[in-house]
């Protein structure tokens, strides 16, 4: 029992935002770039894949786990886990094939079979039937075995604690622990949509047009998947599972207790400044501008500023490719983006709060 | 010999040939026709890239993600038969649906029908990306995929109100929440104190924001229920069918599903 218990409390501790963000970044970036040939590979896949499967049969035994993953409505999400486990890797696997053929200087895979013609009936509409009746077989099953979820009737005076928005927007839900509302639900998701049109009018990379490959287009690669699947699945997952009661952290074996107290002790940059620092006495000013000016300093600083320095210095290449309107376009959406995991981490080192805090007018970053 | 025999003279009746007015599709022509003279099916091209019919290349997600609108639409037809949405019977009707309908498991199709095509919407779109399908001449396309990704996700949203549980109004209440944050259109964003110095009364209130006009009051009720169930079972399928046929047709006028070139 011991060994359980060591065990599970080791997975608790790792599951805490801090810890794992910063693993799944690490395993991220590592595949990314150094591992894709070792991820491609046939038995990586079987043994990820089983590996999962071994985690959350295991895990079912212990009830606190089971409780949480196996509500009807979160069935879904173990699915997906599985799903973009395998098409992430099916993606890299061709990439790295076509990589390799590229390299050798000859066709992708393919590039014969796009020349060659042949009749939509019967080789397209016999794939498509059998697909079909795939799905639907599935979906029969799936509804006979598990009934929808039904609680009890609507009651407006009695706010369930945790209150969860369904599954596949509790990304943005997580994201309100490190933005305010106004910017994680608002701001942010506009900015997705508004990004994700715009990418076709951004990446003027003829290369990669029409089949899997990863050298020719890393960059537009990269930040595609580091979104999809850290900063928009990765925490889905996160809201779904790891959140409890006042959307504390739980760790997956960890009881969802109510009364779980976390210290509160973050600290919003102005305070930093006047309370720690000393600066004015000690006093917070009453103008929220002064008070607030360095933050806003600050944070005009990395919207502007940080695109500029990408397109003098540290992507001066890329700038010329793409022209003042592509690139500062393109700088504004992935600042955007990054500012996501930038404020994550200085929460996570230095308890920060609010970067600007003026909540006189609701305008919080 | 007796099936093949039956078969032909199956094809020799009048029912059959008023039906496929060619032959059986055994050589080029009448595979030309097969997809031709059939409504449904000359959605298709009538040939196409032998790269492009690929499982392994294209996923069939998004074949799959229409397939699944196919099936919320017919089953959303049948639950509507039953369900009536207002706060005295919304609830009982789900309930009913459960324990009176013969083969009560519509809801239960209608509702992982939904959490799928969110997941198939989803890899279809990252498929997409990751064979850089929304290059020229697809990046049109790719704005329409993007937001009926978008309609999905609001499709799935306001249906999720409507067996009128703690689940349900719970969820809408959390996700409304946020509109009420919206920059000068919600009550408690920022920008709308400005807004309202500026006119010198209160413009911009909790029975007047972004979030009042989603929910039809300040908190989800009855009018909720019923303006989320016209959206969700009229207004929001239309203009994603209508989407849906530019979206197809357009991957024909795009020069069909990408591939090398």
């Amino acid at each position: 029992m011991a060994i359980i218990e060591f065990i599970t409390g080791t997975i608790n501790y790792l599951c805490q935002p801090a810890i794992l963000f910063t693993f799944s970044c690490l395993a991220f970036f590592g595949i990314l770039f150094y591992a894709r040939e070792w991820f491609g590979k046939k038995t990586t896949i079987i043994l990820l894949e089983v590996g999962l499967l071994i985690f959350i049969a295991i895990s079912m035994a212990h009830p606190t786990f089971r409780a949480v993953v196996a509500k009807p409505d979160n069935i879904p999400i173990v699915a997906m886990l599985f799903l973009l486990l395998f098409f992430t890797w099916l993606s890299i696997h061709k990439a790295v094939i076509n990589d390799r053929l590229i390299d050798a200087g000859q066709d992708v895979e393919s590039k014969k079979e796009a020349k060659e013609l042949v009749f939509t009936w019967p080789d397209l509409v016999f794939s498509e039937f059998i697909c079909t009746i795939a799905v639907w077989c599935l979906l029969l099953a799936w509804a006979i075995v598990l009934k929808a979820p039904l609680e009890e009737p609507a009651n407006p005076v009695d706010t369930p604690n945790p209150s969860k928005a369904p599954w596949y927007f509790l990304g943005l839900q997580e994201m309100l622990v490190y933005y305010d509302p106004w910017l994680a639900g608002v701001v942010f998701p506009s900015l997705i949509i508004v990004g994700l049109i715009l990418i076709p009018y951004i990446d003027t990379n003829p290369k990669g047009n029409g089949y899997y490959t990863f050298k020719e287009r890393p960059f537009a690669i990269t930040t595609f998947l580091f979104g999809f699947l850290i900063l928009w699945n990765l925490l889905i997952v996160y809201g779904t599972f790891l959140r409890g009661p006042n959307w504390n952290f739980f760790g997956p074996y960890e009881v969802w207790d109510v009364h779980k107290l976390e210290v509160l002790r973050n600290v919003n940059l102005s305070e930093y400044i006047f309370r720690e620092f000393g600066l004015n006495g000690g006093k917070l000013p009453d103008n929220p501008l002064i008070r607030e000016a360095l933050g806003i300093l600050l944070t005009v600083g990395y919207l502007v500023g940080v695109p500029v320095l990408l397109a003098r210095k540290w992507m001066k290449k890329t700038y010329e490719e793409l022209g003042a309107a592509r690139f500062y376009i393109m700088a504004a959406l992935l600042v955007c983006m990054a500012a996501l995991p930038l404020k994550m981490v200085l929460r996570w080192t230095i308890n920060l709060k609010y970067i600007v805090a003026i909540p006189e007018a609701f305008f919080n970053i | 010999m007796a099936k093949a025999g039956f078969l032909e003279s199956l094809r020799k009746s009048q029912a059959w040939k008023s039906i496929f007015r060619h032959g059986p599709p055994d050589n080029s022509r009448n595979k030309v026709l097969a997809v031709l003279m059939n409504v449904f099916l000359h959605l298709h091209p009538i040939r196409m890239k032998k790269s492009g019919i690929r499982m392994s290349f294209t996923w069939c997600m998004g074949g799959i993600t229409f397939f699944l609108f196919l099936v919320e639409t017919v089953t959303g037809v049948l639950l509507m038969f039953y369900y009536r949405p207002t706060a005295e019977f919304a609830y009982s009707d789900i309930i009913a649906l459960r324990e009176h309908v013969p083969i009560g498991i519509m809801r239960e199709v209608h509702r992982w029908g939904a959490h799928l095509m969110v997941i198939s919407v989803w890899l279809h779109m990252f498929r997409v990306f990751l064979t850089g399908s929304y290059k020229p001449p697809r990046e049109f396309n790719w704005g329409i995929g993007v937001v009926l990704l978008t309609l999905t996700l609001l499709l799935s949203f306001t249906g999720y109100l409507l067996p009128w549980d703690q689940l349900a109004i719970w969820a809408i209440t959390v996700g409304s929440n946020m509109a009420r944050a919206t920059p000068f259109l919600g009550s408690e964003g920022p920008g709308a104190s400005l807004l309202n110095m500026i006119m010198g009364f209160d413009v911009v209130h909790s029975g007047s924001d972004a979030r009042f006009a989603l929910l039809a009051g300040r908190v989800v009720g009855e009018a909720t229920l019923l303006r989320f169930y016209v959206l969700h079972c009229i207004f929001i399928p239309l203009v994603a069918a209508l989407l849906m046929a530019v979206h197809f047709w357009r991957v024909r006028k795009d020069g069909g599903i990408s591939g090398p070139l």
